[in-house]
């Protein structure tokens, strides 16, 4: 199989269709994976989430041409962008429209964009997302941002992915009850609000700090009131032990906050060399992949020895209530002999 | 017996649907990226006002199986000539390009000649379409 070897060569093509392999979850994906991993491991990865219409696409727009054409002294990155939107669970089909919001990324060789449908995947993100965000990485795309179907409350996959995860929030999307429950949140390394011309900014922010200073109660210094909190230079965020998601204002549609947002990025980057994270996150991430792989696969290899009419009476008691489900289940498991 | 899991579910038709040019009325295209979703292909949506160069390098990122134009001002003996022209020299010869809009009767010929696979006007089914589309990629469903 050459494929993989011309990806890794810059062949823009043999990229896209290694990835289209990778996404079918077709043999030859499955070996070029094996081939390509030892090449991975140097990209950030940078999650990006939050609720529909927040303005995730926008901001992964503008991050991008802010890395592709950085201030003056640091060396443009090359950029991966993998774009989720859902697969209908009817018809399996989709629309993906996030490349609508990426036009100005076009014509620039250093930027591969690829959207992907969930396919019955929930949490956010596509089965085959991590095979996809690897081989980006083993071709030399050292910024990868993963951005997460438009995102509830408990789509956090995007977290074992990433090294750092963006969540995205807007000026009116709900009460400072919806900033205390659980899940999305406490995933956020980083916290954008967006559309930060909008009435409610305040609100919002107030809202966010609320909910950090609760995961945080002695480590945010408070200086002039709530307004005129600012939270710590990112230098400063970086050396601490612990990581305090900061909150960045933007307005993605103008480019407005957008060096401030990657200053932040940067510094959790930092934050994560420093206090050995990086490493963490990775054995994390990649545990949890031979985790699925393992399931799946001892799930495949028990189908393919047990003895069908063991599994039809079985069956059949927990119909009858004789067995509970989990009886039931220990029954298949112990290889219990047809009756 | 629990299904076992097939690989070969995992293959989905993915389309392009773009406007290029400078007309501002996506409605048509909008629907059509709609009934394609419904006939449960990947349609990949890109929007208004692209380039033939913009839409053959999503193209080629996304690895399309077909591209859907949407040409309502007039410029299709323009547009379509050199998408297609961009594809081929991309090396994504196998890709079907497909045309809805406003065409004239007497273009059809040259346009299919060039290499489209399909042109619909006003009223054409979404149903032919999708028959057509799934044809022409190989996969009649």
């Amino acid at each position: 199989m050459q494929l993989h070897r011309s990806a890794l060569e810059g062949d823009r093509l043999a990229l896209a269709r290694l990835l289209t392999e990778i996404e079918n979850d077709t043999q030859a994906g499955q070996e070029a994976l094996n081939a390509v991993f030892k090449r991975t491991g140097k990209a950030h990865l940078v999650g990006v989430t939050g609720a529909p219409g927040t303005g995730k696409s926008s901001l992964v727009n503008q991050l991008a041409q802010y890395y592709r054409k950085p201030p003056t002294g640091e060396q443009p990155r090359r950029v991966g962008i993998v774009a989720v939107d859902p697969s209908s669970p009817f018809t399996g089909g989709a629309v993906l429209g996030d490349r609508i919001r990426m036009r100005e990324l076009s014509g620039d060789n250093g930027v591969f964009i690829r959207s992907m449908a969930t396919r019955g995947s929930l949490g956010g993100l596509a089965a085959a997302t991590a095979g996809v965000v690897q081989a980006l990485d083993a071709a030399g795309y050292d910024l990868i941002f993963i951005e997460t179907v438009g995102s509830g409350q408990v789509e956090v996959e995007v977290a074992k992915l990433a090294h750092t995860v963006l969540v995205v929030d807007a000026p009116g999307m709900g009460d400072d009850v919806q900033a205390i429950k659980a899940g999305i949140l406490e995933i956020a390394d980083i916290l954008v609000l967006n559309k930060a011309d909008r009435p409610g900014v305040e609100s919002a922010e107030r809202a966010l700090l609320g909910m950090l200073k609760l995961g945080h109660p002695t480590k945010r210094v408070v200086h002039h009131g709530l307004a005129g909190e600012v939270p710590a230079a990112d230098a400063e965020l970086a050396a601490a032990n612990e990581w305090i998601p900061p909150i960045r204002r933007t307005i993605a549609t103008e480019g407005q906050g957008i060096p401030e947002l990657a200053a932040a990025i940067a510094g959790h980057r930092l934050h994560l060399e420093r206090s050995g994270d990086w490493q963490r996150r990775d054995l994390a991430r990649l545990q949890n992949e031979v985790e699925d792989l393992l399931r799946s696969q001892l799930m495949e290899r028990w189908r393919d020895q047990v003895d069908e009419r063991v599994y039809n009476s079985v069956m059949e008691e927990m119909l009858g209530r004789k067995l509970s489900p989990r009886q039931a289940a220990a029954a298949l498991l112990n290889g219990r002999k047809a009756s | 017996m629990p299904q076992k899991k097939t690989r070969a579910d995992g293959k989905r038709i993915r389309v392009l649907v773009a406007k290029p040019g400078l007309d501002g009325h996506d409605r048509g295209a909008k629907v059509i990226a709609r009934a394609l979703r419904d006939a449960g292909m990947e349609v990949i949506y890109t929007g208004l006002r692209q380039t033939p160069e913009m839409i053959a390098e999503a193209a080629l990122q996304e690895d399309v199986d077909a591209v859907g134009l949407s040409i309502l001002s007039g410029a299709h003996m323009a547009l379509v000539p050199r998408v297609i022209q961009l594809l081929r020299s991309n090396g994504q010869d196998k890709v079907r390009v497909f045309l809805g809009g406003i065409i004239p009767d007497e273009d059809v010929p040259k346009l299919k000649e060039l290499g489209v696979a399909g042109i619909y006007g006003p009223g054409s089914h979404t149903q032919k379409i999708i028959d057509d589309i799934r044809n022409a990629v190989g996969q009649a469903a």
